[in-house]
């Protein structure tokens, strides 16, 4: 066997150890919905609260739409990825997962994929609902790639603190006190940039704040897969 | 027990020295500012303090990945050691910097990128201390709080590049300021002294603290080992 092809071949089996284990919390995920549903229902009671405490009329709307969708995404996400990370600890799931002949990134990576799948459904259901509800035109392709990006770095840290939060006493209430200060940035770019594109600015304008989602993107998804090792060590 | 070094005690007196002259530069020698009048003094302080956090925060970080390096305990008590007296010396730089922007922006505080991203830093140091407090076991615990402290140093330099990243109304002294800043001012020579000179004596004092707290985390370190001892 030459080299490259031996080198091919544990990046199949890479891969495939992260798609099995995308594709077993896909698997519990369909036959149980425990998780989805309670992200959605979630997401929705926000978009709720929102709708009395800032009183949505349509001139606030315009302003305030970018943030909402933020706000509802990341409190979703929360609850999604402590619930997907607690599965895991709880039957010691994870202990099984780390006594498999993988690499561990594979298992971040797995689970990134797993929760990143979550957070686009409940955010393919939030989105048009919102549109209807407030009559916005949210399908615009700008304000997807934003929504795409700002998601990936959410989770893509999400799924490490996560990792972390549900290993401490209080792990109920570790995870949003770790992740949001650490996420703010990646919220504060989408939101600007979000709203940038809902008020049709040129490209031009919005592109920094694209440039730092990118740039987040590219430093928590290095940093977790640097460290994740250490998080799930015993 | 091992006695406190000399070197040590000799760093604390030299440490009340320097913020006593410290403080009368800043607050006599240095020629009041013509338009901003005496409020302007606190920005001596001010920049100190925060500079010094910064240079906590960053020590902090280092330790994290020397620690995942090395798995030495001796990282972990550098590290905690940084934050503690990094949150404190930051803490002071951003209440001073509300008592001086009160007369000058005429608001005790604003969501403006800089004193945001110093707000975040802040409270992902306040979370490093839960994430601490939640874990029993010292390795896990150590491990963990220096990957959290590398995740939150990359927010640290976001601060000091925030200035120039974002639009803004916080004055940039040293280098050039950006045309929206609100009470900006040009040094003299006198201002300078006393500038570079609380830059100095905050500096020594953050290492004379800096190296007590280390004491201190060893003491307990071995604190806990002799409880074990004794227990088994």
């Amino acid at each position: 066997m030459t080299e490259k092809n031996s080198g091919i071949q544990a990046v199949g089996r890479y891969l495939k150890a992260m798609f099995a284990i995308a594709w077993k919390d896909l698997a519990a995920e369909l036959r149980s919905r425990e998780l989805l549903s309670a992200m959605l229902v979630f997401a929705l009671l926000v978009i709720l609260i929102f709708n009395f405490s800032l009183k949505l009329d349509a001139k606030t709307r315009t302003a305030a739409t970018s943030g909402i969708l933020w706000v509802t995404f990341t409190f979703a996400g929360t609850l999604g990825l402590n619930r997907s990370m607690a599965v895991e600890k709880d039957r010691g799931c994870l202990d099984g997962l780390l006594l498999a002949p993988v690499d561990r990134s594979s298992i971040y990576f797995g689970k990134v994929l797993s929760n990143l799948v979550f957070m686009f459904i409940v955010e393919a259901i939030v989105l048009p609902v919102y549109s209807i509800l407030y009559n916005v035109n949210l399908f615009n392709p700008w304000l997807l790639l934003v929504i795409f990006l700002g998601s990936v770095g959410y989770i893509a840290i999400g799924t490490l603190l996560a990792a972390m939060a549900v290993q401490t006493r209080t792990r109920d209430v570790m995870l949003p006190i770790l992740l949001f200060p650490v996420v703010i940035p990646v919220v504060i770019a989408a939101v600007e940039a979000s709203s940038g594109f809902l008020q049709g600015l040129a490209l031009s304008e919005v592109s920094y704040w694209i440039n730092i989602l990118f740039v987040y993107d590219l430093i928590f998804i290095a940093i977790a897969f640097m460290v994740f090792d250490y998080v799930v060590e015993e | 027990m091992n006695k406190k070094p000399t070197v040590l005690l000799i760093l604390d007196i030299v440490s009340i020295i320097l913020l006593g002259v410290a403080a009368y530069l800043a607050l006599s020698y240095a020629p009041m500012e013509a338009t901003m009048g005496n409020v302007q003094r606190v920005f001596y302080f001010h920049v100190a303090n925060a500079w010094v956090g910064l240079l906590g925060f960053l020590a902090a970080g280092v330790a994290g990945i020397a620690y995942l390096r090395t798995g030495k305990q001796k990282w972990d008590i550098i590290e905690v050691a940084a934050v503690e007296i990094s949150l404190v010396f930051f803490l002071i730089a951003i209440v001073l910097g509300s008592i001086w922007a009160r007369p000058i922006w005429n608001t005790w505080w604003t969501w403006e990128p800089r004193l945001t991203t110093a707000a975040i830093t802040e409270l992902i140091y306040l979370a490093y201390f839960m994430l601490r407090g939640g874990i029993e076991d010292p390795n896990r615990r150590a491990r963990f709080s220096a990957v959290y402290t590398l995740v939150g140093s990359v927010s640290v330099p976001i601060t000091f590049m925030a200035i120039r990243l974002f639009r803004t109304i916080h004055p940039v002294v040293i280098g050039t300021a950006s045309a929206q800043a609100q009470g900006g001012f040009n040094m003299s020579s006198d201002m300078k002294v006393a500038f570079f000179f609380s830059l100095f004596s905050f500096t020594v004092i953050f290492i004379d603290l800096f190296w007590h707290r280390i004491r201190l985390g060893n003491l307990q370190a071995k604190v806990e080992e002799l409880k074990l001892n004794v227990m088994e």
